[in-house]
């Protein structure tokens, strides 16, 4: 998955960690890809800012974790049969996002069906794991997120992938916004409610299969929900949400790119980390605001 | 047929059945313009289905149906409607003019436009139902009449003719019930919408309504509150001793099949 960068060794070895990590030979190249690991972090965070604040507002939390499990073994088995990653953890999403949609459509129902799926789909995804052979650092980096190396490929399949979000978002949003607040009034309206449920369930699953490529399956929450859930401590103006959930997003994935391109270290800690002391900030404000 | 004249609703032979289950068969009913129009019955009787069959979103299984005139669509303008109160999370990420702007642009697909004529038309809104002064306020954080007038100033942001509401003073205390219900009741006034108001509970809404429609065991009636909330009528509809005893203006319905139900708050004397 990672041309770019050498593999690491099973047994930690600082010296050839350390040594591994801070390639200066080919400064340019060295640059190039840093420079696409940062537009994918840009784009990964203006995705997962807007989509987060509909899966707070739907209550998504937990299917978003269920999702990623599924995107885990769609991923873990292209790399078994030696097919594309992205595709793989594209399609396990994708798949998931729609069995959810079509058997559980609001929170409380579907709660039970991601419970199933979940431990599925992470149970597959290890089976295939254990069944490659191939380099270990591409095992961890679906689960727990890769160090940094976005080749130009992935950058532009994300950057497909962030469109169609975005579009597809773009188009549905009051709709998404009535359904999603008020199902029965937006039902009454004439909204295909089940359909915008269903549709948003599959953008969902893309966004989840982007994050996956870089934070890890296993975190992915950090970037849907997080920020969201930020921001909302914050305002409660449908606009400002977004704008704000954005940024937060943008300051743990780009600021977690920056700060883990000095380190050893996946990107993925420094981006939970940023991710969660902007919510607790964000707790902090509110709370100092409510008692005034 | 001037529009002055020509019923809101007209429903004709008009029959609703789930698989052999009927729950209300040979029902011709005219809604006129400004009138106030209650149906009541127990959980399952149909009162629902019959809202769902004006919006649309249920086929009639036998008969015609007709709003304004024509059989009903989905998304029709033409209707408002105001849904059961259920309470929003406190985290939902709503102001109360959001939630109205809904009911003026919700069901446009894209991003909002041209901010300006919306917002006036929300300003307007909040007026209207009094809820100008938590206009900015989180909805969450808002009490269940307070949310409910909301949703009323949604349902009537398109001035509709027809304005249904389902069960919409449920779970809201007195003082609430008495306030939205005045509301809708305004509404009606002013536009000389008519109204269809499903409710188990017809006390709250008694001052204002017209004719009511009292569904039953797959049997109807269709009256003025005086005509059908009788002892003897609603025995003949259930076909067990029912007594109606009205005090203060209220109505109580005493050995009501249905009224195990209706273990509502301060909802006792429930229809």
């Amino acid at each position: 998955m990672s041309p770019g960068v050498p593999s690491l060794p099973a047994a930690l070895d600082w010296d050839r960690v350390v040594s591994s990590v801070f390639v200066f030979e080919d400064y340019g190249e060295l640059l190039s890809l840093l420079s696409s690991s940062i537009w994918a972090g840009a784009l990964l965070g203006l995705v997962g800012g807007v989509v987060g604040t509909f899966v707070m507002m739907r209550d998504l939390a937990f299917s978003v974790h269920g999702i990623a499990e599924l995107s885990f073994a769609g991923a873990a088995a292209a790399l078994l049969v030696g097919a594309d990653v992205v595709t793989g953890s594209l399609a396990g999403s994708v798949l998931a996002a729609l069995v959810m949609a079509l058997m559980g459509l609001r929170a409380r129902e579907s709660n039970s069906v991601v419970g199933v799926l979940m431990p599925f789909g992470l149970g597959l995804g290890i089976l295939f794991l254990s069944l490659y052979q191939g380099r270990s650092a591409n095992k961890f980096s679906l689960l727990t997120g890769q160090i940094v190396s976005v080749d130009p490929v992935q950058l532009t399949s994300m950057a497909v992938l962030s469109a169609v979000v975005l579009v597809g978002l773009s188009v549905m949003w009051r709709p998404l916004t009535f359904a999603s607040a008020d199902p029965l009034a937006a039902e009454a309206k004439g909204l295909p409610v089940r359909g915008i449920s269903v549709v948003f369930m599959v953008l969902l699953g893309v966004a989840v299969a982007m994050s996956v490529q870089i934070v890890g399956a296993l975190l992915v929450l950090a970037l849907l929900i997080t920020p969201a859930a930020a921001a909302m401590n914050l305002t409660a103006s449908p606009v400002r949400i977004v704008v704000l959930s954005v940024v937060f997003a943008e300051l743990a994935m780009v600021g977690g790119i920056l700060l883990a391109l000095g380190g050893s270290l996946p990107i993925s800690p420094y981006v939970t980390t940023i991710s969660f002391l902007l919510w607790l900030l964000s707790r902090a404000a509110a709370t100092v605001r409510s008692r005034r | 047929m001037s529009t002055a004249t020509r019923p809101v609703v007209s429903l004709r032979g008009a029959g609703l059945a789930f698989g052999d289950r009927v729950l209300w068969d040979g029902l011709d009913l005219d809604i006129r313009p400004g009138e106030y129009f209650a149906v009541l019955g127990g959980n399952g009787t149909g009162k629902t289905s019959f809202l769902k069959v004006l919006l649309g979103l249920l086929p009639l299984t036998t008969g015609t149906v007709e709003v304004s005139g024509e059989p009903p669509r989905r998304g029709s303008g033409r209707i408002g409607y105001v849904p059961q109160q259920r309470a929003f999370a406190a985290s939902t990420p709503l102001r109360a003019r959001d939630l109205v702007g809904l009911g003026v642009d919700g069901h446009r697909w894209g991003i909002r436009l041209g901010t300006r004529s919306v917002r006036r038309r929300v300003d307007e809104l909040l007026e209207l139902v009094g809820a100008g002064s938590y206009a900015d306020a989180p909805v969450g954080t808002l009490s269940g009449g307070e949310q409910q007038r909301l949703r009323i100033a949604q349902a009537i942001a398109g001035d509709p003719e027809l304005l249904l509401c389902d069960e919409a003073l449920l779970s809201l205390d007195l003082h609430h019930q008495h306030a939205v219900s005045e509301l809708v009741d305004e509404q009606r006034r002013r536009t000389d919408a008519a109204v269809v108001f499903v409710t188990h509970e017809i006390n709250p809404i008694i001052e204002h309504v017209d004719r009511v429609l009292y569904l039953a065991g797959g049997r109807f009636r269709v009256g003025t509150p005086d005509e059908v909330l009788r002892g003897d009528v609603l025995s003949e509809l259930y076909g067990t001793r029912i007594d109606v005893v009205r005090t203060g203006g209220r109505v109580v319905v005493v050995g009501h099949p249905d009224s195990s139900h209706h273990t509502h708050d301060d909802q006792e004397m429930a229809l």
